[in-house]
């Protein structure tokens, strides 16, 4: 009997997880004494930092999606079906076409959704970049855009945290390139007392929107749109009217975790934020967005904690052994700062990030993991 | 000693994590109630009050209790 591992999600840390074991134990999957399956609703997967450029209309849509098979490592099996539930007490997943797939170790890799739905009026009213057809509305928006007023839009939690500062800074020097920027007045919103989660960032940031005449408005949790007059408000009384609304909607995890008993508030799963295994669980790990780890949700952190739960489970499936690897928080974060220049933080649980000054080079190293993360996610490199 | 109608332990996790809570728990709330988070960030001793009085709200206290800060937050409108 193989021991079969069972992979959830076809996303960054799907992908990486079930490419990462199949790679270390090719041998023993051809002699079926393991077994290693990704169970995905899309048979498509879809690189979303380039959504960002696509707004911008500086990225080509398709060069963003290639088929799931073409990326697996050949001796992984695919099933493209939505999993329904997961019975912890069998060892078995349910899928929505009703088949049952067992397993001996599982891992939980359904990302995050965004959630427009929950603040009153967003969802008929903003435009976001967070899925390839809210990136390609939004870019029609930006060529007919003429001046006015565009406001941004922040809900928490949500996935790629540096995404409305890069869109914020890139809107600038896009209008600026084009002439426009006289006739635009913008207005970037946020949650939390400052103008990003990360001391660092905020700092960076607010320097940055100071400098490029962009208005600042802090503790601002959005309530409802007021579609007709075109008006934002927030759950703290302040208001914010608009020509254009820009939005990184709340995100929520998968319903998956909350059909089966196994996630918390929000349908993300408690996770042990060293093994990364599900609270309670010993052998279901969660990976990438989904945790509840006070870690960026980013494809950088899906990336570093595949890696350890990878090691982890090559140990468990080939001698039984006992999980050692740890994830320390690591994560790492290109950060856009107009069209041409760039910048990053790279941090972990103990490391607070610092923001190096922007440059092109920084920018050009972006633009080139942008291929590269082709082969991260076959686990070539 | 003023008893909060929901409690929410957010110990352990960090900025904006407690602050999120107590803003998400204030807007279901009914007018009237009190919330209390208990939280182990030091940033949320600073960050809740602040938030509090941006949004009209009412700070009821800021006590140290189970090793670490109990905020308790009174809608008011």
């Amino acid at each position: 009997m193989p021991k079969r591992l069972l992979v959830v999600g076809s996303g960054t840390a799907g992908l990486m997880v079930a490419n990462l074991v199949a790679r270390a134990l090719e041998p023993k999957i051809q002699h079926h004494d393991v077994e290693v399956t990704v169970l995905g609703e899309r048979d498509d997967y879809i690189y979303q930092p380039g959504f960002l450029y696509v707004a911008f209309d500086l990225m080509d849509p398709r060069s963003l999606v290639r088929p799931v098979r073409d990326l697996l490592h050949p001796r992984v099996r695919f099933v493209q079906d939505r999993a329904e539930r997961v019975d912890a007490a069998s060892n078995t997943v349910v899928t929505q076409g009703g088949v049952n797939l067992p397993y001996d170790y599982l891992v939980l890799a359904t990302g995050s959704r965004i959630r427009p739905e929950d603040v009153p009026g967003l969802a008929q009213e903003a435009h976001w970049f967070y899925t390839l057809e809210g990136a390609e509305k939004l870019r029609e928006a930006l060529k007919g855009l003429q001046g006015g007023r565009v406001a941004i839009s922040v809900g928490i939690p949500h996935k790629c945290p540096v995404a409305p500062v890069e869109f914020t800074l890139m809107l600038d020097a896009w209008a600026r390139n084009r002439g426009l920027r006289d006739a635009l007045e913008i207005t970037y919103t946020y949650p939390v007392a400052r103008a990003h989660t990360i001391p660092a960032v905020a700092a960076f940031a607010e320097a940055e929107f100071e400098r490029r005449d962009i208005k600042v408005e802090t503790f601002f949790n959005m309530e409802a749109v007021d579609t007709e007059a075109h008006v934002l408000h927030s759950q703290e009384g302040t208001d914010v009217a608009y020509d254009l609304l820009v939005t990184v909607p709340p995100h929520g995890g998968d319903a998956l975790g909350g059909a089966s008993g196994l996630a918390g508030a929000g349908n993300w799963y408690p996770t042990d934020r060293q093994l990364l295994q599900v609270q309670g669980h010993e052998n279901i790990f969660a990976v990438g967005d989904t945790t509840d780890l006070p870690v960026s949700k980013a494809g950088s952190v899906a990336h570093f904690e595949s890696e350890v739960v990878a090691d982890n489970l090559v140990g468990l499936l080939s001698e039984g052994r006992r999980p050692g690897h740890t994830y320390a928080g690591r994560a790492f974060c290109f950060i856009e700062t107009g069209l041409e220049e760039a910048t990053y933080i790279s941090f972990d649980f103990q490391h607070p990030p610092v923001v190096p000054t922007p440059s092109r080079s920084i920018h050009f190293f972006k633009q080139t993991y942008n291929q590269i993360h082709w082969a991260n996610l076959k686990a070539v490199i | 000693m003023v008893t909060a109608d929901r409690v929410i332990d957010a110990r352990g996790s960090f900025c904006p994590g407690p602050l999120m809570e107590m803003i998400r728990a204030i807007k279901t709330a009914e007018v009237g109630q009190v919330v209390e988070v208990l939280t182990s960030d030091s940033g949320s001793r600073t960050d809740i009050p602040k938030w509090a009085e941006k949004a009209g709200q009412e700070l009821v206290e800021v006590v140290s209790r189970d090793g670490g800060d109990a905020i308790l937050v009174r809608k008011v409108k």
